[in-house]
């Protein structure tokens, strides 16, 4: 990969021996240009940490701003249920449990329907029309997210409310064990409604990775699976997932990631009621509608250290969760390098 | 029934399923659509782009929200460019050793996907505490700090579709690297670096999280680069959330106008540059 544009920055081993290599070089001009290069490198690199530093910033911002709240609670933030800014008593199980049950949700309705699309999309969608479908799929990312809360709370909620949720109470709610889930008035909020809205959001990210990693399986192996006999369905399920596997669960821990932080779509439908919710249909909180909501009108240092150490740990959350998923991508980008 | 044909069956049912999910997707963004001109359309008047907020139960437009958001988009853009721009290059060009360019890519990765909310958390704590009070600085420089991941990434790809008979050839002429890079390699990915800047503002376009501790928002027209700045989804969010009516339907028609553009924009990317566009 090495070019010869390099050969140049071949000279330049070592920054400490710039006399050196200006008294090797001649000519005046040549020498002018050899520390522009120099130069140029350096500001880009300069850039480049900007990045790191920007990352390294977060971290120590969010953690100096929580240091009274972890001072004031310790790790019993992580599992108190209370939230109570006149007592100030701060607890951050209910909006943890909110975010993570919500993004559950959206996984369960999320990676079945994106893995239906990328089928299609790869597999039997005709040439013509895979464009098209395919940036109608990518719009839905680029809807901005308080677009959905809006129509979250003002069309969907109403209409989920009156025909949905009844049904789903009358069937689901019949179950003995899980069918208290779904029990409780449909009032068309909650966490149930958060997590469905959150799915249509995550859709398109799960499914266009899907669709990117099913694109990158051999044409060999799959006319071999064909050439025997195996039906459409059977390339999919037993040549081109099990090829691109590492790769699948990354676009998930992508979804996983986005849906984790979405903030504005939520704080519409969620009902932001700061207890732990003891059904689906009940409205509660998450992490980033609790900040969205609260922050600008937090008093008191203890509140509002409480807050920011809520973002801490959603940042902490997100970042281990898209660290995993970029990390399974490489490992699916590298054996992809090294089988073709 | 024999293998034969339940294999067959099997086959049917899933792909049936399988184009199901698809109009599934597709039903979803259809919806949200037809919502949007709906209940916008008809508060698409002139009143709209002439006047600024108004208070509950009177009439009034959205021009100062609409302006805020068009100053603070461009001024956010102008800002994370550059410095997306550049440290794109770091990676496409002198990232080919050392430990830096990896670990800025999957830092970048990271950040690229991270709530946005934490952004608007940082700038508080980083700049909004120190000065205290809100302000269109502090909006534009978190939605730079969005600007910058999506830019990186775009130009990092793009720069890395330039073949390198192309360094080669220019550097065989005689050219340093510096002018080989801004001369030729940026100039060659330009089309892909364009795209990434425009999907870059269809980003920070809608974004509302980042603004709600940073820019807030602000009742009547004002350019002070010092104070709360108006803009258009921290003043849907509000409007929508109130209980006035008149408040509501301009809520519709703003997010009538933020999604009409931010679709826009992503078209416009796609059809700039001709090539799959990731949207992660």
């Amino acid at each position: 990969m090495s070019t010869v544009a390099n050969t140049i920055g071949g000279l330049s081993r070592g920054p400490s021996d710039l006399s050196t290599v200006s008294k090797a070089i001649p000519d005046a001009s040549l020498r002018k240009q050899y520390r522009l290069d120099q130069l140029f490198r350096h500001a880009t690199r300069a850039f480049a940490f900007l990045v790191l530093a920007l990352l390294v910033g977060i971290i120590v911002s969010l953690v100096v701003g929580s240091l009274p709240a972890l001072n004031a609670f310790g790790l019993k933030f992580l599992v108190t249920p209370h939230w109570n800014p006149v007592t100030e008593e701060f607890g951050a199980l209910v909006p943890i449990v909110g975010t993570l049950v919500t993004s559950l949700i959206a996984l369960l309705i999320g990676i079945p329907v994106s893995f239906g699309i990328a089928l299609f999309l790869t597999e039997l969608s005709p040439a013509w029309l895979r464009r098209p479908l395919g940036t109608a799929i990518e719009l839905l990312a680029a809807i901005p997210s308080i677009i959905y809360g809006m129509w979250g709370l003002f069309v969907f909620a109403p209409a989920f409310a009156e025909y949905v949720q009844p049904l789903l109470t009358r069937t689901l709610g019949a179950v003995p064990l899980l069918g208290r889930l779904f029990q409780g008035p449909p009032i068309g909020i909650g966490i149930l409604t958060a997590g469905l809205i959150l799915a249509i959001m995550v859709i398109p990210f799960i499914a266009s990775v899907m669709r990117d990693v099913f694109e990158i399986v051999p044409a060999v192996l799959k006319e071999s699976a064909y050439a025997l006999g195996s039906t459409t369905w059977e390339v999919v399920w037993n040549v081109v997932l099990p090829y691109t596997k590492v790769g699948v669960v990354g676009g998930v821990m992508l979804g996983l990631g986005r849906a984790l932080g979405e903030t504005m779509a939520i704080t519409f439908v969620i009902g932001n009621a700061h207890r732990l919710p003891s059904s689906l249909m009940a409205p509660g909180s998450s992490i980033a509608s609790t900040l969205a909501n609260e922050f600008t009108e937090a008093v008191g240092d203890l509140y509002f250290s409480s807050l920011i150490e809520l973002g801490l740990i959603l940042f902490v959350i997100t970042f281990v969760v898209l660290a995993f998923s970029k990390l399974l991508l490489m490992r699916l980008a590298k054996q992809e390098g090294q089988k073709t | 029934m024999s293998l034969y044909t339940r294999r067959l069956l099997v086959n049917r049912v899933n792909l049936l399923v399988s184009l199901l999910a698809m109009v599934f997707g597709l039903f979803w963004l259809g919806w949200i659509l037809l919502t949007l001109f709906e209940a916008g359309f008809t508060a698409l008047t002139p009143d709209l782009f002439l006047r600024t907020t108004p208070p509950p139960g009177s009439t009034g437009g959205l021009l100062n929200a609409i302006a805020g958001s068009l100053f603070m988009a461009v001024a956010g853009t102008l800002l994370g460019t550059p410095i997306g721009i550049m440290a794109g290059i770091y990676l496409a060009e002198f990232g080919r050793r050392g430990w830096l360019a990896p670990v800025t890519r999957f830092i970048n990765d990271i950040l690229l996907s991270a709530p946005s909310i934490v952004v608007g958390l940082f700038i508080y704590q980083a700049y909004v505490v120190h000065v205290r009070h809100f302000s269109a600085w502090a909006g534009i420089m978190a939605l730079a700090l969005i600007v910058i991941p999506v830019v990186i990434r775009t130009t990092e790809n793009m720069l890395r579709l330039v073949p390198d008979s192309l360094r080669e050839a220019a550097a065989a002429l005689g050219a340093p690297q510096w002018k080989v890079i801004s001369l030729v390699t940026v100039r060659a990915a330009k089309a892909g670096i364009i795209t990434g800047i425009l999907l870059a503002v269809a980003r920070i376009s809608g974004e509302t999280a980042p603004l709600l501790f940073t820019a807030l928002n602000n009742q009547f027209w004002s350019l002070n680069m010092n104070a709360p700045m108006a803009n258009l989804p921290v003043v849907i969010f509000q409007f929508a959330m109130s209980p006035y009516e008149n408040w509501q339907h301009l809520a519709w028609a703003g997010a009538l106008l933020i999604t009409l553009s931010v679709l826009a924009l992503n078209i416009l990317a796609r059809v700039f540059f001709r090539n799959k566009t990731p949207v992660y």
